[in-house]
């Protein structure tokens, strides 16, 4: 699910966005990634990735289903001052969401090509019971099918059952499944990653030094996704356990059981979000209707932030939260003191302290960013991974479909733009993927390769 | 064989690209997904090329060169066809950032989006050509051990960057006979695009295909480059470094030149 990002969206930070927008005179932000008061629809859409991600242990892939919930947000009446602010932001958001997805499918595509393991077939998970090796063809689809309809089905049920954990309030619960999830993935699947990775370069490694890798990466992992870190280090982790998740998905998922899995995933996270009485929009809607922040974590979330305010002298009611972005890419950055700088390498709902009023009386622009649901991220990898394992060889294929993957998250924040509302992430890019991967493969490959035995460019 | 002509092929091939594109498109956003969807129309339009070559295929019974041919025009052909359908949409999106834009200019020209999506369509051609060579000149083998020539590498890498100037200059010189509505540039750029990708059947002869792609590359480039603008005129003054006079008045009080706008 792609969401807007509020930056009150910390979990200390009482006033919400409109408080503190109406109350600081600072001129209206964007609409389309920043004026919508997304912290509850971005706690939503965290809580969701976190159940996500909680619910089964190596074998989430709720956390794609989490995705594509959507949260409803509401305008707020600076919208038309925003609206024309809309596309110039809007571009840059959009390169903040290719940049990470592009770094998750290269990691992916990387592993799967270098490292025999993940292409190996060894066993399948207990939520695709049916085997893929019957002769006949009508028998493969038929339990590829079956495969798909027990998966979305566990989906749907860890789905209901965390919104349930969310309505009545078993917060503690959901904390513990979250930290347990992410454990596993930060501890157990590095462990089995870093292995096989050595072993494919046929290095050695001794045991302490494993032990000091794996448990500084995890501890560090831990505390920069679930408390506080520098924002990049914290979407270099969540990255991370993306990839590493679509591994696990790549390698223990059957062949047609994934394609059909993925077009069900995008089907499912299409009416999950914007159906009225879907699971993901009943959650969103219940964190907004108690206005509360959202567990951390399993959430993309790319701020950027310029230096903004005005020469007011009550700061008080300025919204304080921010997130760094990358200081170096924003011209005005420099602009903000570096104390103050620092004080924003905190974790994404952390809030900022109210810096003082600077005496210039320059105005400054408050730019909030796009979250991204990291089942979006596994998914999307998972379709260039399984292209790249499987498209004989063929990089053309992976190359297709890494373009519409691209294109297609293009046009979901294109109508993020329109809609100003929360939309599933996965429908239009898995179509495109899907499209092209079975066209590239079958259509555009033969014709390529007899071309390329040519020397014959077109 | 192996890392060296990998890495060498691939830098022969998108170094002028990869440079194009760090230096004018990397900073800009707009320009990065213009760049994007700019290889989107390209494989929509290598998608049907693909789609009528395996019909043909299918339909004539004949695996020669002469489905092939055909494959081939049409492919040049639907690339043109997409290449206008891109402008199409850019001129529309150019119009509407315009219209939301703060002081109604665009902040991306169409001229930029000629030259991003003419890079685009390069840069995405470019790879979808040669990648899979790359990938297996990285591994062990002999080039040419049935008797072709065992220079392939080494010229689809110069033909690859070769093809990604071209298309970044027939990008520059169709968005402008769109925009002008001169029939004549249409015509020729196709014409070139036929001539170049007609030129490269007549591999393994690469003197008589290499060389004329060259030199079609050099005449595509001054004439997009007259296009866009330019001028000898201009390039003489860029690499002069001359500063202009500019009209600026001096303060006598402060003997300082006012601060510039």
């Amino acid at each position: 699910m792609i969401t807007f990002m509020n930056n009150s969206d910390s979990e200390e930070e009482p006033c919400n966005e409109r408080t503190s927008l109406m109350s600081a005179e600072s001129p209206p932000v964007p609409s389309y990634q920043d004026g919508l008061p997304a912290s509850e629809a971005g706690e939503a859409q965290a809580h969701r990735k976190r159940r996500a991600g909680s619910s089964r242990g190596p074998n989430n892939i709720a956390g794609g289903e989490m995705s594509g919930s959507g949260v409803p947000v509401r305008e707020s009446a600076l919208e038309n001052e925003e609206e024309e602010l809309t596309l110039k932001y809007g571009a840059k958001h959009v390169i903040m969401l290719f940049v990470p997805v592009t770094l998750c499918m290269i990691v992916v595509v990387a592993t799967i090509k270098s490292v025999r393991f993940y292409t190996e077939k060894n066993g399948q998970l207990i939520y695709t019971p049916f085997s893929e090796d019957t002769p006949s063809v009508g028998q493969r689809l038929l339990n590829s099918v079956l495969n798909t309809i027990i998966m979305i089905s566990v989906i749907i049920v860890m789905t209901v059952f965390l919104v349930l954990l969310y309505k009545y309030r078993c917060y503690k619960f959901i904390h513990g499944w979250l930290i347990l999830s992410s454990l596993m993935l930060l501890f157990l699947f590095t462990y089995i990653y870093l292995g096989e990775v050595l072993k494919t370069y046929n290095v050695a490694m001794d045991y302490p030094t494993l032990f000091i890798v794996i448990w500084n990466f995890g501890a560090v992992g831990m505390i920069c996704i679930h408390w506080k870190g520098p924002l990049q280090l914290q979407q270099a982790y969540l990255i991370m356990i993306s990839a590493l998740m679509a591994l696990v998905f790549i390698k223990y998922l059957p062949e047609w059981s994934a394609w059909v899995i993925l077009g069900a995933i995008s089907i499912y996270d299409l009416m999950a979000v914007l159906c009225p009485k879907g699971p993901l929009r009943m959650l969103v809607e219940t964190a907004q209707e108690r206005n509360e922040p959202i567990f951390p974590a399993l959430i993309y979330s790319s701020a950027m932030m310029w230096t903004v305010g005005m020469a007011k002298p009550d700061t008080a009611a300025r919204g304080p939260s921010q997130q760094t972005w990358d200081a170096a890419e924003d011209g005005r950055e420099h602009l903000r003191s570096p104390s103050h700088a620092e004080s924003q390498m905190s974790e994404t709902r952390s809030p900022v302290p109210t810096r003082p009023v600077t005496s210039s009386e320059e105005l400054e622009e408050e730019e909030r960013g796009v979250k991204l649901g990291l089942g979006d991220f596994i998914f999307y990898s998972v379709l260039v991974g399984k292209a790249a394992a499987t498209a004989s060889g063929d990089w053309n294929t992976t190359l297709a479909c890494f373009v519409a993957i691209l294109i297609g998250l293009c046009l979901t924040l294109l109508l993020l733009a329109v809609f100003k509302k929360a939309l599933p992430a996965l429908p239009i890019s898995i179509t495109f993927g899907l499209i092209f991967y079975f066209s590239t493969d079958n259509l555009v490959r033969p014709f390529m390769d007899t071309l390329a035995s040519h020397q014959l460019y077109i | 064989m192996g890392a060296a002509v990998c890495l060498g092929c691939f830098a022969i091939a998108f170094g002028p690209a990869a440079a194009l594109v760090l230096l004018t498109v990397a900073a800009e956003p707009l320009r990065v997904i213009v760049l994007v969807a700019g290889a989107f129309f390209w494989l929509l339009s290598l998608l049907a090329a693909s789609l009528l070559w395996l019909l043909s295929v299918r339909l004539s019974g004949r695996e020669d060169a002469a489905p092939l041919l055909l494959g081939a025009a049409a492919a040049v052909l639907l690339q043109e066809l997409c290449r206008f359908a891109c402008f199409k949409l850019l001129k529309k999106a150019d119009e509407g950032l315009a219209t939301l834009s703060e002081d109604g200019r665009s902040p991306i020209s169409l001229r930029q989006m000629a030259y991003v999506s003419g890079l685009s369509f390069g840069i995405i051609s470019g790879i979808f050509s040669i990648v899979n060579i790359l990938a297996d000149s990285a591994g062990p083998g002999t080039v040419g051990i049935h008797g072709d020539s065992p220079y392939y590498f080494i010229t689809s890498a110069f033909l690859t960057m070769a093809l990604v100037l071209l298309h970044t200059f027939w990008g520059v010189i169709f968005f402008d006979a769109c925009e002008r509505r001169r029939a004549g540039g249409l015509g020729l750029v196709v014409g070139g695009h036929l001539l170049a990708s007609g030129l490269t059947f007549l591999n393994p002869w690469y003197e008589a295909s290499l060389g004329p792609i060259f030199l079609l590359t050099l005449g595509t480039g001054l004439w997009a480059f007259s296009t866009a603008g330019g001028s000898f005129h201009n390039v003489l003054k860029c690499l002069s470094c001359k500063q202009q006079p500019e009209g600026r008045v001096m303060l006598y009080s402060a003997l300082q030149v006012p601060p510039e706008e």
